[in-house]
């Protein structure tokens, strides 16, 4: 009985996804194939003062229409691109997009010498046919492909209409121009958020701040809700009744709880264990929680377990976690290892003070690079039925790719499951372990025999 | 080279925002659940646990009072069935002897009996033979008698002696009941 309830809504899950993945790559492809003439006559930000501007033939509105009317993109289909949707898909978003739908979320933005700007992302004027572009500037902001940019040097506050946006994202040409913004007939150069990795990933600090409760900011949000809300009532009921067998959420949840108990705090963390119970049980639920609602079908497929920032903030509690709770010994391994001769003193203490820092990188990398390897090659296996279709160009053969692909895709997604779990199982282990090697003490009697 | 390939990767980039809310929602979450309830529900399922130790052990415990008194029951039952039997045995025993002793009784109240019958015969056999002896002599003496008679009669002088014996018998005869008085 269980178990048909439970291949039920695997079924169902599988079906919503692939379903959803396919409404929401078409539209983006109808719109890649419209853009193509607008993009080729973009001039390149900052040529565009003696630039003569080629005639347009939209309106003022012109992101609105570049969508919706049909002109351009009637002669000639744009090959698909298979990297830019996927990596649209996985990025993080002013807005919430389900299917085409794109939902407001709230902007809180900062500009260096600018001040504070929150406002709503509905504001932007979010066109849904147009993949989360807003027709209107707010502040100096933009609505970029559902990222909110800020537009480079001064620029008045207040609302303003945007004639077009020109995304590198758009272009099939390898060479990355700045993205740009056409405001009454005047290009605009585009800034993306700030980022903190320095340049070392393309990103870097720009001339704004994006702090705004993003796509991912909102599912973490609505996970931790649905999980606290779980767990809250959870620990009433163990209240209400102590000493009962357990019912409906503690089903589910106690044999997770107790295998995290048995199989990783007892194990790795001796007698100290259920000191660190709260913090490995919310690591493993948090991640698991997202990488999980990131699967499912309908609600955005949101990458947050597979974004650096998410997983690099996890690791650096882990960090904290485990240097503030080290020992003596643990110092002493890490510095001045006990038991080996000097001169492999040397060599072993800059590989143990790295290995510090190594371990919660590892920790953010395997959990990053897990769940966005596999929301990208769920995605480019979408994406072959469009490559295959040649846009729709080739019905024959995009029907041929979608049967190949469906069952590519339903395989890919079982191992996203497993893959869910197991990565969340691995962070906590992992963790675990690392805090379990930094509060141990049954060195004492290796110690003193070192002497 | 790096950068120009991931200029559009932005799940890679650390973005301020998302840093800030991913530290604000997590710590949140460790904290306020972790408190609220992680902590609360690892506790209740260690006292579970241990609630659950202390009745198995209460069981076995209980288990092995079991066999305990059963073993005691048995033993009693056994000791019980024991003494049945030896009571039995006794019982019959004592019931030969009582029969054994009745027929010994029987045979000596028998033997007595016989005794007592034999003697009794003895007795009435000599008093027979007495009273044969009695009516012999008595009926010797009437033949005698008789016989005497008709050879006195022949003699008056034989008479004349029967009388006077007749005389001093009667005198004898007389003379006992005056004695007695």
């Amino acid at each position: 009985m269980k178990r048909t309830i439970i291949l039920f809504f695997t079924g169902l899950f599988f079906c919503g996804k692939i379903f959803c993945q396919f409404s929401s790559v078409e539209s983006n492809n109808i719109l890649l194939a419209s853009e193509p003439t607008v993009t080729h006559s973009a001039p390149v930000a900052g040529e565009h003062e003696h630039s003569e501007e080629p005639p347009q033939n939209h309106g003022a509105s012109g992101v609105g229409e570049a969508g919706h009317t049909g002109t351009d993109s009637h002669g000639e289909h744009a090959p698909f691109d298979p990297k830019s949707t996927a990596f649209h898909h996985i990025s993080d978003l002013n807005v919430f997009s389900i299917g085409s739908w794109n939902l407001p979320l709230p902007c809180i933005l900062y500009a260096p010498g600018y001040g504070w700007s929150v406002f709503s992302s509905g504001k932007f004027g979010i066109d849904n046919a147009h993949h989360g572009n807003g027709h209107l500037a707010i502040d100096g902001y933009v609505l970029n492909h559902g990222r909110v940019n800020r537009i480079s040097g001064e620029f008045p506050r207040g609302t303003v209409e945007v004639e077009a946006i020109f995304s590198s994202s758009d272009k099939q040409s390898g060479a990355h121009e700045k993205d740009s913004v056409r405001i009454a007939g005047i290009h605009y150069g585009l800034d993306k958020p700030s980022t903190a990795d320095a340049g070392l990933f393309g990103g870097g600090i720009t001339s704004f701040y994006d702090f705004s409760l993003t796509k991912n900011a909102v599912s973490m949000l609505l996970v931790i809700l649905l999980l606290s809300w779980a767990f809250l009532s959870m620990a009433r009921s163990y209240r209400k009744a102590p000493g009962t067998a357990p019912r409906g959420a503690q089903l589910l949840f106690e044999p997770i709880i107790l295998f995290i108990q048995d199989e990783v705090a007892k194990p790795f963390l001796g007698r100290q264990w259920e000191r660190f119970m709260p913090l490995l049980l919310a690591l493993f639920f948090f991640i698991l929680g997202l990488n999980l609602f990131g699967q499912i079908p309908f609600l955005g497929g949101s990458n947050v377990t597979g974004n650096l920032s998410v997983t690099m903030v996890l690791a650096v509690i882990a960090f904290i976690v485990v240097n503030t709770n080290g020992n003596r010994h643990y110092w002493e391994h890490v510095f001045w290892m006990p038991g080996v001769p000097a001169w492999v003193k040397t060599i072993l203490t800059p590989v143990e003070v790295l290995g510090v820092f190594i371990k919660p990188l590892t920790l953010m990398l395997r959990l990053f690079a897990n769940i966005t390897a596999g929301h990208m090659a769920i995605l480019i296996f979408i994406s072959l039925i469009f490559i295959f279709g040649q846009s729709g160009a080739n019905t024959g053969a995009g029907l041929g790719a979608s049967l190949g692909s469906g069952l590519l895709t339903i395989f890919m997604m079982s191992i996203e499951l497993l893959v869910a779990v197991i990565q969340a199982f691995v962070f906590t282990l992992l963790t675990a372990c690392y805090i379990g090697a930094a509060i141990e003490d049954h060195h004492h009697a290796a110690e003193e025999h070192h002497g | 080279m790096i950068a120009t390939l991931l200029v559009d990767f932005s799940p890679l980039k650390p973005d301020f925002g998302l840093l800030f809310w991913s530290t604000v929602f997590f710590s949140l979450f460790w904290l306020l659940v972790g408190k609220m309830a992680f902590k609360p529900i690892v506790k209740a399922l260690k006292d579970r646990q241990e609630d659950i130790r202390n009745a198995l052990d209460a069981a076995r415990q209980a288990r092995s009072e079991m066999s305990d008194l059963k073993t005691e029951n048995e033993r009693v039952l056994a000791e019980a069935r024991e003494e049945k039997m030896a009571i039995i045995k006794e019982a019959k025993e004592s019931a030969n002897l009582l029969v054994a002793e009745a027929r010994d009784n029987a045979k000596a109240e028998a033997q007595r009996i016989l005794q007592q019958a034999k003697l009794d015969i003895e007795t009435a056999k000599m008093a027979a033979m007495v009273d044969v002896k009695n009516e012999i002599g008595a009926m010797a003496l009437q033949i005698a008698e008789k016989v005497i008679r008709k050879q006195l009669s022949d003699q008056p002088s034989n008479v004349a002696y029967i009388q006077q014996l007749m005389d001093e018998m009667d005198r004898g005869g007389n003379r006992a009941p005056s004695q007695k008085a």
